[in-house]
């Protein structure tokens, strides 16, 4: 069996710029994996580059979806193979309300369009799990949101297109305990053993509540350090600058 | 062009209506424009001397003044008016029965689905072909309540007492050069009486199409709310694709008296070779409502801007109006808000969008007369951006004569930014559906206003637009 997400030698500038140094990493069905690393590492890059963002530029490697090269698909029918991204910032769509957002991307991406009825019952159900007002979903997308609320409507989307892939992009930044908890349930209601999560985050305390399998310490647009959850511990107590080290290490062996 | 030519400019222009019927007239009259073709046209119809009159006297205002001198005058000076037919009679009576309406005429709404939308939920219509109503019913329930709803010359035949006292009496001739054009030509339009304290709950919806091609169309409406009524009026317009470019230019006159309710809604989809050059206005007395609510789709060259004259105390106007330009149009479209009384308010709320190397441009005037006094106005102009070669202006006036006034105004110029697109596309939308969802959105506050099945046909509408216009 293909893995549900391979990368291989991933290599991506932006404007000429190199910002990932050869990435490679293998998700299986049913596996959390955890992305950290310090800020301007390029673990946003990695997701928006798995996505298919046209202004990162592919100058190596490859992205593989259950052995499918996803590499030069634009975005639309990546997200239509199951790959889902958990936006840092969400964009506002002023005019667009909640409800016909997800109802459209549910459509686009499955290929159907659910009856309404059908449609609203799922709605309330993902919403309730979430603990959101059912006045939400006639709200225009992110606008006028708070922090919180933007992150819990990217979760919300996660669990009404139930991708096999998603790709969680500091879905935790921003959020006080309580949404924090939250979202965290979202996210472990979505994974199963069908899916794969990818957790991008800068902090360990998601960790807490969302269990990865697995760690990977992302440094200088490298994974430098992967091992399992006892690693995210190790990085919360020594810090990022421990990685220096490691970080230089890896380059000087490529 | 032969049929086939034309049906091949119809599939390249994208525009869904772009068919036609072949043209079966009683009457046309020849091309151009003096004082005999005036004086034909009022012949034909019958009509009262003073009428002839008013028609001639308007003619003559029409020929002295200059063509304006703002506005797009390269397209306005552009204008062929001896390449014009004036006046069009497709059948000999007004029908008032849809059994009795001829096939072709029939075909030609079939395809723009006015007996569907007649079935589900019309109250009357009076069905514009060409340059009379051919079509008009209605409803008992408006007879009962003593409300008037008939095109405009039936409205002259039957009622000349109220006509004669209400025409132009907002909009004289002397207005402006093509509110003359049109009281010197006039054909059609409608002509609606609300007696004192009548609600008409239905919307009364007219259709209005261009068929022959060169044909003018000159359409006169008059509204006339009386005390403590209520109405609204829809009108919606598409017209075929032709060459040769077409005039369309209305006059409509609302008369809300004290306590009443007009509102006014318009989704005009002219093909983009018609000039629409309409001139509307309401007076407002005394906490009087009028709401102008206004679509400008299509045409070459659309000049529209709708007006309320705030003229009793504690009269409103809103004015809610959307332009879309495309590949070689100019939509100036805007509003004026005239507040010559206390304790009056309005809104302008205007939303634009040029694409294709399109022009929209708002232009607005609020003016504050110095006998109002505790006036409240706001002002709200947005305009979407969605490539590099279209543009967008704004061309707001304010004059305010008056103290105790408070003046809100906002504008906006946006563009549909790569991050915006990518977010969309990551949940499964193609360019053009995620332009398409963007621009509906950019759209939502107007097409919440209209009823479901013309915010649902706005947004097809929309959508055939975008066919086409991303990459």
């Amino acid at each position: 069996m293909p893995a549900l997400l391979e990368i291989d030698n991933l290599q991506v500038a932006v404007k000429g710029r190199p910002i990932l140094k050869g990435v490679s990493l293998k998700i299986q069905k049913g596996e959390i994996h955890a992305l950290m690393g310090p800020n301007g590492s390029g673990k946003s890059t990695l997701s928006y580059a798995v996505m298919g963002h046209p202004r990162y530029e592919l100058m190596d490697g490859k992205i593989l979806i259950e052995g499918k090269d996803v590499t030069g698909l634009p975005p639309f029918e990546r997200a239509r193979l199951g790959i889902f991204l958990g936006f840092q910032y969400p964009m506002a769509l002023p005019g667009v309300s909640v409800a016909n957002f997800i109802r459209t991307a549910m459509k686009s991406v499955k290929g159907a369009e659910a009856g309404i009825r059908d449609f609203r019952k799922t709605l309330r159900e993902k919403m309730s799990l979430l603990d959101m007002d059912e006045k939400f979903a006639t709200r225009y997308v992110n606008d006028g949101f708070s922090g919180g609320e933007k992150k819990r409507l990217e979760i919300l989307q996660m669990a009404c297109l139930n991708p096999r892939l998603a790709i969680l992009d500091e879905t935790d930044s921003g959020l006080d305990i309580d949404a924090l908890r939250v979202v965290a349930s979202g996210i472990m209601k979505t994974a199963g053993p069908e899916n794969g999560i990818l957790l991008v985050t800068h902090y360990q305390r998601i960790l807490d509540y969302v269990k990865p399998h697995f760690v990977h310490v992302f440094k200088d647009g490298r994974i430098v350090e992967s091992g399992g959850p006892e690693m995210a511990l190790e990085l919360e107590k020594k810090g990022y600058a421990w990685l220096e080290g490691k970080a230089l290490a890896s380059e000087l062996a490529s | 062009m032969n049929p086939s030519t034309q049906a091949a400019a119809g599939i390249k222009t994208g525009y869904q209506y772009g068919f036609h019927d072949e043209e079966m007239l009683v009457f046309k009259s020849r091309k151009g424009l003096d004082e005999r073709v005036v004086e034909q046209i009022s012949h034909m119809k019958g009509e009262p001397s003073w009428m002839r009159d008013k028609r001639l006297e308007a003619y003559r205002i029409f020929k002295s003044k200059p063509m304006p001198a703002w506005g797009d005058t390269a397209f306005l000076n552009a204008i062929d008016f001896d390449d014009i037919y004036y006046y069009l009679k497709p059948t000999e009576k007004t029908e008032g029965r849809w059994e009795d309406v001829p096939e072709s005429i029939k075909n030609t709404f079939e395809k723009i689905g006015i007996p569907e939308a007649e079935r589900k939920f019309l109250a009357g219509v009076t069905a514009q072909y060409d340059s009379e109503a051919v079509y008009h019913r209605i409803n008992e329930d408006l007879k009962k309540q003593g409300v008037i709803f008939t095109d405009m010359d039936t409205g002259l035949k039957e009622y000349p007492d109220v006509v004669k006292r209400y025409f132009g009496t907002v909009i004289p001739s002397t207005d402006n050069k093509f509110a003359a054009l049109n009281t010197a030509v006039w054909s059609g339009g409608s002509f609606v009486y609300i007696p004192k304290g009548a609600q008409v709950a239905m919307p009364l919806q007219a259709y209005f199409r261009i068929n022959a091609q060169k044909a003018g169309q000159f359409e006169r409406t008059l509204i006339i709310a009386e005390e403590g009524s209520k109405v609204h009026y829809i009108e919606g317009c598409t017209a075929p694709t032709y060459a040769a470019d077409s005039l369309h230019s209305a006059v409509v006159e609302l008369i809300a008296m004290p306590g009443s309710h007009i509102r006014y809604t318009t989704i005009q989809n002219w093909s983009n070779n018609v000039y629409n050059l309409v001139t509307k206005r309401a007076i407002a007395r005394e906490d009087a409502i009028v709401e102008w609510v206004d679509g400008n789709l299509g045409s070459k060259l659309t000049m529209k801007y709708p007006a309320v004259y705030l003229v009793g105390k504690g009269a409103r106007g809103d004015i809610l109006s959307c332009a879309l330009a495309g590949e070689g149009q100019h939509q100036d479209a805007g509003a004026k808000l005239i507040f010559a009384a206390p304790h009056t308010s309005g809104t302008i709320i205007s939303k634009s969008i040029s694409k294709d190397g399109g022009r929209a441009s708002y232009r607005g005037l609020v003016k504050v007369h110095s006998q109002a006094h505790d006036v409240k106005v706001n002002v709200r102009c947005d305009a979407l951006l969605l490539d590099e070669k279209s543009r967008s202006d704004t061309y707001p006036t304010m004059e305010i004569d008056s103290k105790r006034v408070r003046v809100e105004h906002e504008a906006s110029v946006s563009k549909i930014g790569e991050e915006q697109l990518f977010y969309l596309m990551s949940r499964g939308l193609k360019e053009q559906e995620a332009v398409t969802m963007i621009v509906n959105g950019f759209f939502d506050q107007f097409a919440r206003e209209l009823p479901l099945e013309y915010s649902v046909e706005l947004n097809r509408l929309i959508q055939l637009e975008m066919e086409g216009s991303v990459g």
